[in-house]
């Protein structure tokens, strides 16, 4: 079972509380598993990966066994102790701004 | 008695208010989805407890959620906006190509007969449909498509459709406005677009007289008489009798003639409101002073309306989405400030009061006036 932590506003959406569980088959790489989120979860398509490129959206991190994932091939395996359900993969709001916007 | 229910979106959430026929004494509800931008939330004329609304954030994009018991509840809906083909290029504020790039929705306008069908204006440019309740997409790529796309560049909010008016007489004709590429007008459903921005008049555009390049910020129109069309642009307040075959500006004696919003009154297609604005790069009332401008004349001769509304030390900006009309027999008037004050008038203008004064910052209010 794969362990996925998401942040606060993607719990919200996806009506879940705590760390979500995956069963996900195959390799464990960050496409898989985020298949298999969206898969349970369609209403997080978009807000993590964008629609047409699948790539992470530039304000969202993956965490891990205390690293820094976010720029890994998506097709990478991620560590092993996320492979057995040891750890969870973190998937993070960056500390960063939001873009706001200027005039509206 | 019937009642309102006044659809505030803001920086931070979503609040709905409501109160009876009198509008003195207001419910608050909110906020939905805390945290997250609402640009826009509007309800369903064939169907009120049909709300559509566009939420969104700089870490998570886009959602569109739906509402089948008048806000109670929500479900989120579609969020994919996908570009027909090519996406192409417009002009970037320096002058250079850009690819045509999905960004946020601005605005979404519900269908005046079927509560399933809405539209979605959205940065980058562009006008979407979905007629089965927001759960899937299709841009209408005629607009974009348009020969003057690629020379479409962004206004300081960016290269966004923020209105769309049905003609309530003709199925087929609609009516949207681009910053800053003008207003468009379609006569077949969507499929082919015209600009109509004849008579502006820009004079920060190489030519002031452009087919297109004109940072419109705001039309509207009375359903009675929808050839008629009133338009803020950025600066000129403008006004077309021919459905914006040509425009004739009516700004008359307005202390300034920037400004954001501008709407009719629900009963009489002559008495028109805006908000004037120091300037474009001064984003606050003239004097500190909040005014809201009246003119019963369609334009020209305008009067200051300023009873209830703060006369000293008000620097807020009233935003393009931020004002809307009720239809009770006395017309309420209702806008939302950036810094977080929502205000309503009862008496067509005469009066405001605050139903809010602390809310996050305001980017659009619509109103529904309830059986």
């Amino acid at each position: 079972m794969i362990r996925v932590v998401l942040p606060t506003h993607l719990r919200n959406l996806a009506k879940v509380s705590g760390e979500v569980e995956l069963e996900v088959e195959g390799t464990i790489t960050q496409r898989s598993v985020l298949n298999a989120l969206e898969a349970r979860y369609p209403m997080l398509r978009g807000t993590v990966r964008d629609h047409a490129t699948q790539l992470r959206r530039p304000f969202v991190r993956f965490f891990a066994c205390e690293q820094d994932l976010s720029h890994e091939p998506p097709d990478s395996l991620l560590p092993e102790a996320v492979a057995s359900g040891r750890e969870p993969l973190y998937v993070v709001g960056a500390i960063a701004g939001g873009a706001y916007s200027r005039a509206r | 008695m019937s009642k309102v229910r006044v659809l505030v979106g803001t920086r931070k959430g979503a609040f709905i208010m409501t109160s009876d026929g009198k509008r003195q004494q207001w419910e608050v509800q909110g906020p939905h989805f805390a945290g997250w931008e609402i640009y826009h939330m509007k309800g369903s004329p064939a169907d009120p407890n049909r709300l559509y609304l566009s939420q969104c954030s700089g870490w998570f994009g886009q959602l569109i959620q739906r509402s089948n018991d008048g806000g109670k509840t929500w479900e989120p809906v579609g969020n994919q906006f996908a570009y027909v083909g090519e996406a192409g290029t417009h002009q970037w504020y320096d002058g250079t190509s850009r690819p045509w790039a999905f960004k946020r929705v601005w605005h979404l306008e519900p269908s005046l007969s079927d509560p399933n069908t809405v539209y979605a204006g959205i940065e980058d440019a562009a006008l979407f449909r979905s007629a089965d309740g927001g759960q899937t997409w299709q841009e209408l790529p005629g607009l974009r498509g348009h020969g003057s796309g690629p020379r479409w560049q962004p206004g300081a909010g960016g290269l966004c459709l923020h209105t769309i008016l049905f003609d309530p007489s003709n199925a087929r004709r609609m009516f949207i406005a681009i910053s800053a590429a003008g207003a468009f007008r379609t006569d077949d459903g969507g499929d082919t677009w015209q600009p109509i921005n004849r008579g502006l008049v820009s004079q920060y555009i190489p030519d002031p007289k452009a087919e297109v390049g004109h940072c419109v910020h705001r039309i509207a129109m009375h359903r009675s008489r929808p050839n008629v069309l009133f338009m803020q642009k950025h600066w000129d307040v403008m006004r077309s009798g021919n459905a914006g075959d040509s425009w004739q500006e009516v700004s008359g004696n307005l202390p300034t003639d920037f400004g954001f919003v501008i709407d009719v009154h629900a009963h009489e297609p002559e008495t028109i409101y805006v908000v004037p604005i120091k300037s474009d790069s001064e984003h606050f009332p003239l004097d500190g002073k909040l005014q809201v401008y009246r003119s019963r004349s369609g334009g020209n001769d305008w009067e200051p309306l300023t009873k209830g509304l703060p006369q000293s030390n008000c620097y807020v900006n009233v935003l393009r989405d931020a004002m809307a009309v009720d239809s009770m027999d006395t017309c309420g008037i209702y806008f939302g400030t950036t810094e977080g004050q929502v205000y309503a008038s009862a008496d067509a203008g005469d009066y405001w009061s605050p139903i809010v004064r602390d809310l996050p910052a305001v980017l659009s209010v619509e109103v529904q006036t309830l059986p």
